[in-house]
């Protein structure tokens, strides 16, 4: 049975009346009041995460120059953008290389420096056509002289990630972190039980059109995100034991902080960027007070060999994760996250303030995030 | 008495020749053997902390630079641009003796000067490029 809705709880933020507490506060108020009266005390759960996610980038329009040109190959700071759009539109995308620089300064380090509010030095090129006769164009940009500028990223928010090791006898550079040979350790990446599809882990209250917190500013799930599969195997409690849910993001990248969003680059594989987002769950019912008080003792990944030497797969729960060390093969292997909990918990707090002080208002999703069995397609290598 | 730490590279056909004995034996210095990455017939890679007489501290240095063995002597710490970091744990993931380290139940990056081995893996695996080692090597 309904216990509120989300517009009765919008009208509570407006009065200043709202019951705010994050998720891991969550759970001691679930333990020490149950969770049908935890439904009624609490009106709002915030999420937050901030990790590396290699699917983000941004859409940038320059404005026209005159003469005009009708762009079809653009680079910010020697890192090419996707310009196969309208004249003076292009996305950026975290993980571009810099043609000068390699793998110290690609797409992610672009858009951390165009929030920073750097000039950023654009170089395009053109074919020329009679409406748009000029064939290239060397200026700077910065976020005061283009026009709109945001953030759109096709997968964020993984639901759950497998943690990484390597079987291998060389140390191998990946996106999880670098692992070292035989075993050497153990990586993992989640805000765990802060983590916003980790408290809503069937979608209930997030879906398209919720307003969200993204990189310091307001902003919206736009749709599932690239490689949703809600089908993954899940526990009894709804969170799935691997990867699963994912979302699409957009935010105005004007109005973002570098404080929340940041570049990385990791050694031998590339540019990724750091986002930090938090999702507020409005605690409709009683469901959703136990959903939402999830710890990371009942939240369980799988850990997988990164080298692809062995099918090796052991299960653990992020509270063993985080102990410092899992057993494998009966060694102590160390572990060490790659997501910061210092930065989930100061968004998840600052959501919290937000919402408190009637800054930031929950919304009804226009539609549910797809919820189907459906798993992911595989990409068959097929001849001529 | 001094102690040093020092990185010591040995060419693939110096692996098998008995370093430490010598600097025990013949320099009397005392020796902890802090890292080694030693396999046949490969580039070795041996840090460790000597401690003994300055003169006969000068005296290994010397001589193990005239067998042919590279030697960087790390007499700078690891230093973190404090305000940048963001505390994700990278660093952590390749630190061998656990002087880096995400501490529960805040989940701040600690660091622990005494156990550092200056062996500079975190400065790589720090995907924000703000951990710097400064040291001063000796060249042969």
């Amino acid at each position: 049975m309904p216990v509120k809705t989300i517009d009765e709880i919008n009208e509570k933020i407006l009065e200043g009346k709202a019951v705010v507490v994050t998720a891991e506060e969550m759970i001691d108020i679930v333990e020490e009041n149950g969770s049908k009266k935890a439904a009624k005390m609490v009106d709002v759960v915030t999420t937050g995460t901030f990790g590396a996610m290699c699917s983000s980038g941004a859409f940038i329009n320059f404005g026209h120059s005159n003469p005009p040109i009708r762009m079809t190959k653009v680079w910010l700071n020697d890192v090419m953008a996707y310009a196969g759009l309208a004249a003076v539109d292009a996305y950026i995308g975290a993980t571009e290389l810099s043609q000068t620089q390699g793998m110290l300064y690609g797409g992610a380090h672009v858009i951390e420096d165009f929030i920073a509010g750097k000039d950023i030095k654009l170089y395009a090129e053109s074919y020329g056509t009679d409406c748009y006769p000029r064939k290239n164009i060397t200026t700077t940009i910065n976020k005061n002289n283009v026009n709109q500028a945001f953030m759109f990223n096709p997968r964020n928010c993984y639901q759950n990630y497998p943690a990484a090791t390597n079987s291998s006898d060389k140390t191998i550079y990946t996106y999880m972190g670098t692992l070292l040979p035989q075993f050497g350790n153990i990586t993992y990446c989640t805000s765990g039980q802060l983590s916003p599809l980790l408290n809503d882990p069937e979608y209930r209250t997030i879906g398209i059109g919720t307003r969200i917190f993204i990189g310091g500013t307001q902003g919206y799930v736009s749709f599932q995100g690239t490689q949703h599969d809600p089908g993954q195997e899940r526990m009894a409690n709804g969170t799935p034991i691997s990867s699963s849910g994912t979302l699409t993001l957009i935010g105005d990248l004007k109005n973002m902080s570098t404080d929340y969003i940041r570049a990385a680059t990791y050694e031998k594989y590339g540019t990724s960027l750091f986002v930090g987002v938090g999702i507020p769950i409005p605690i409709l019912d009683e469901d959703m007070a136990i959903k939402t008080a999830i710890s990371d003792k009942d939240i369980v990944t799988n850990i997988v060999d990164k080298s692809g030497k062995t099918s090796f797969s052991q299960a653990a729960s992020y509270q063993e994760l985080r102990s410092g060390f899992v057993t494998i093969n009966g060694n102590r292997i160390p572990t060490a996250p790659l997501s910061s909990m210092v930065k989930a918990r100061e968004i998840a707090d600052l959501l919290k303030t937000q919402i408190k002080n009637g800054d930031f208002l929950l919304t009804k999703p226009v539609e549910q995030l797809p919820t189907g069995k459906e798993r992911l397609k595989k990409l068959d290598v097929r001849g001529d | 008495m001094k102690k040093i730490k020092v990185n010591l590279t040995f060419p693939p056909t110096m692996v098998t020749f008995p370093l430490m004995t010598l600097l025990v034996r013949e320099y009397m210095l005392e020796v902890n053997i802090l890292n080694a990455d030693v396999r046949l017939n490969r580039t070795g890679k041996l840090v460790v902390e000597l401690l003994g007489k300055e003169e006969d501290i000068d005296n290994a240095l010397e001589f193990i630079q005239g067998e042919g063995i590279k030697c960087h002597i790390f007499n700078g710490t690891l230093s973190i641009e404090e305000d940048k970091c963001i505390h994700c744990g990278a660093c952590t993931t390749v630190c061998p003796s656990h002087a880096l380290q995400i501490e529960q139940p805040d989940f701040y990056l600690t660091f622990n000067k005494e156990k550092c081995l200056v062996c500079g893996l975190c400065i790589k695996a720090c995907p924000l490029r703000i951990l710097h080692l400064d040291h001063r090597e000796i060249e042969e």
